[in-house]
């Protein structure tokens, strides 16, 4: 079976072909870097997405603080992981990359501050 | 009157880059202008991933993206001032601006670069007919709601217009809880990215109407329902596909407009395609001195083409500053065949720039096609092409052997197959 995706990595959303025999990718063209075969075995197996939102942070110059995964977590688990950050709170200052929620449904990733945000 | 030898007029992507770049070149005497608390623009309230592949080899969120320009301004000691307004620039390049600590301010400036970003094109300038409740917001306003201030501004959302704004903040209003019932787009085709056509709508099961526009709104207060209506090949809504939609709020992502009022002022001639400045192939303005770059100066859809763009722009103002204007008179570079807009729009064949990437988007998909670069009947390049849409901007490269001694304009166009 040949499978049509766009890859989400980056901007350019390369139009992949995928080739998919018994659950089992065959092979990938149309990527323009190796992020986009990786993407394609992963979307015919189990999509998985960064995820980017918002936590509340007390002491900094705007009420939120914007927090990404530091790698893709499952796709089907996404909205189950905003609950789980719904309900962080964090205290400034906070530097990029550091680790606000570890380990994030036992997904193995972290998921860490999006920007610096120093204490006012 | 204080004198500077620049002023940046605008402290997100494009002016930290412009910025950046003049200090680089041993300019050192800059001042940034920033409107805002912080610097970063924009990408503040970008916090979806997907910036700086091109810049850093990385996939960043856009406060990350903006964090590593404001380490690299400070590095280079590069003075922004904040809660700062710019609200009068002339032609001889007197920058007037207003903040709490100063009051009202003049500097002359050698050289202005335009840094100033887009803007969203607001309900009045769609004609949406109907009430004026609360409730009806564009993209970008919500989105900075959201991500900067952490208010929700919605429910039940509706979205007016495929743009990429839209379609993240489609992605991003689910995440957060609110049912977002679906996005109208006017034309037959998405004006977004693919790949936010596919994470952000098709990952939730969020609906894309084509061919649809929202044609009334009702409510007194606070918004309650919408109607939307499907449109003709001409755009105009086709009488019995009335449809309405209970929603309390309706996002608008229809157009991104260059910020222009300042160039305006200081009477830069403006091209009617982009909406913004036109420039030369070292990115001056037809006001000498005086730079654009960035989304003030077209709108562009990916940042790390801003960060390049603002670099050249300021590049061209260390040549200005250090040698004068180029030699000889301009010629154009003009829109041909399928080409909606080229930016830069002049070059100068008697002293071309070296390299020049040529930015331009088409009118309508293309399945294939190819990119022909000519001047008058002589063909500088031709390039085959696929799969090209109008969301997606393209590139034309002019070398300098290629500019050097022509005495007729330069033509982008596609050659449909």
């Amino acid at each position: 079976m040949v499978k049509e995706l766009v890859c989400v990595n980056c901007p350019l959303g390369c139009r992949l072909t995928v080739e998919v025999e018994n659950d089992q990718v065959i092979s990938v063209s149309g990527n323009s870097c190796p992020r986009g075969e990786e993407y394609a075995k992963s979307e015919c197996i189990r999509p998985a997405r960064i995820l980017t939102t918002t936590v509340r942070i007390e002491g900094a110059i705007h009420r939120v603080l914007p927090v990404i995964t530091e790698r893709e977590i499952p796709l089907d688990m996404v909205m189950e992981a905003m609950d789980a950050v719904r309900g962080i709170h964090v205290k400034a200052p906070v530097k990029v990359g550091d680790v606000i929620a570890a380990d994030l449904l036992g997904t193995g990733v972290n998921l860490v501050a999006a920007r610096s945000m120093d204490r006012v | 009157m204080k004198k500077v030898q620049a002023i940046i007029i605008g402290g997100g992507s494009a002016g930290l880059s412009a910025a950046v770049t003049l200090k680089k070149n041993g300019i050192e005497d800059i001042l940034v202008i920033e409107k805002d608390e912080e610097p970063g623009g924009i990408l503040e309230q970008c916090i979806h991933n997907g910036f700086g592949l091109h810049t850093f080899k990385e996939q960043l969120s856009g406060p990350a993206y903006a964090e590593r320009f404001i380490r690299m301004a400070e590095e280079q000691n590069v003075r922004i001032l904040l809660n700062t307004m710019v609200t009068k620039l002339t032609a001889d390049r007197v920058v007037e601006y207003v903040n709490p600590e100063e009051g009202t301010v003049q500097v002359q400036a050698d050289a202005v670069i335009l840094a100033v970003g887009c803007y969203e094109r607001p309900r009045g300038g769609i004609n949406i007919t109907g009430t004026r409740p609360a409730g009806i917001y564009t993209a970008g306003q919500a989105q900075r709601y959201l991500n900067i201030d952490g208010y929700m501004v919605g429910k039940r959302v509706f979205i007016l217009g495929s743009g990429d704004i839209g379609l993240i903040m489609a992605r991003r209003m689910t995440l957060e809880g609110a049912k977002v019932v679906g996005v109208a787009e006017l034309m037959p085709y998405s004006n977004g990215l693919p790949r936010n056509m596919k994470q952000c709508l098709e990952d939730f099961n969020i609906p894309l109407y084509l061919s649809h526009t929202v044609t009334e709104v009702f409510g007194k207060d606070r918004l309650e329902k919408i109607e939307m209506m499907e449109v003709d090949e001409n755009r105009n809504p086709i009488p019995g596909t009335e449809q309405d939609i209970d929603v309390d709020t309706l996002l608008l992502s229809v157009g991104l407009i260059p910020e222009n009022h300042l160039a305006d002022q200081a009477g830069i001639k403006m091209d009617p395609s982009t909406k913004g400045p036109f420039v030369d192939d070292r990115y001056m303005t037809s006001v000498e001195g005086i730079f654009a770059c960035g989304n003030g100066l077209h709108v562009h859809d990916l940042v790390d083409y801003v960060t390049l763009q603002a670099a050249k722009a300021a590049e061209g103002a260390v040549s200005y500053l250090q040698n004068g204007k180029p030699q000889g008179e301009p010629l154009r570079i003009q829109n041909g065949n399928q080409v909606s807009y080229c930016v830069p729009s002049q070059f100068y064949p008697q002293d071309p720039a070296e390299k020049v990437t040529v930015y331009f988007r088409v009118r309508t998909p293309l399945d294939k096609g190819t990119l022909v670069i000519r001047s008058g009947d002589k063909i500088i390049r031709s390039v085959k092409k696929r799969k090209l849409v109008p969301s997606v901007m393209e590139e034309a490269l002019l070398l300098k052997k290629d500019m050097e001694g022509l005495t007729e304009p330069i033509t982008i166009e596609i050659a449909e197959e």
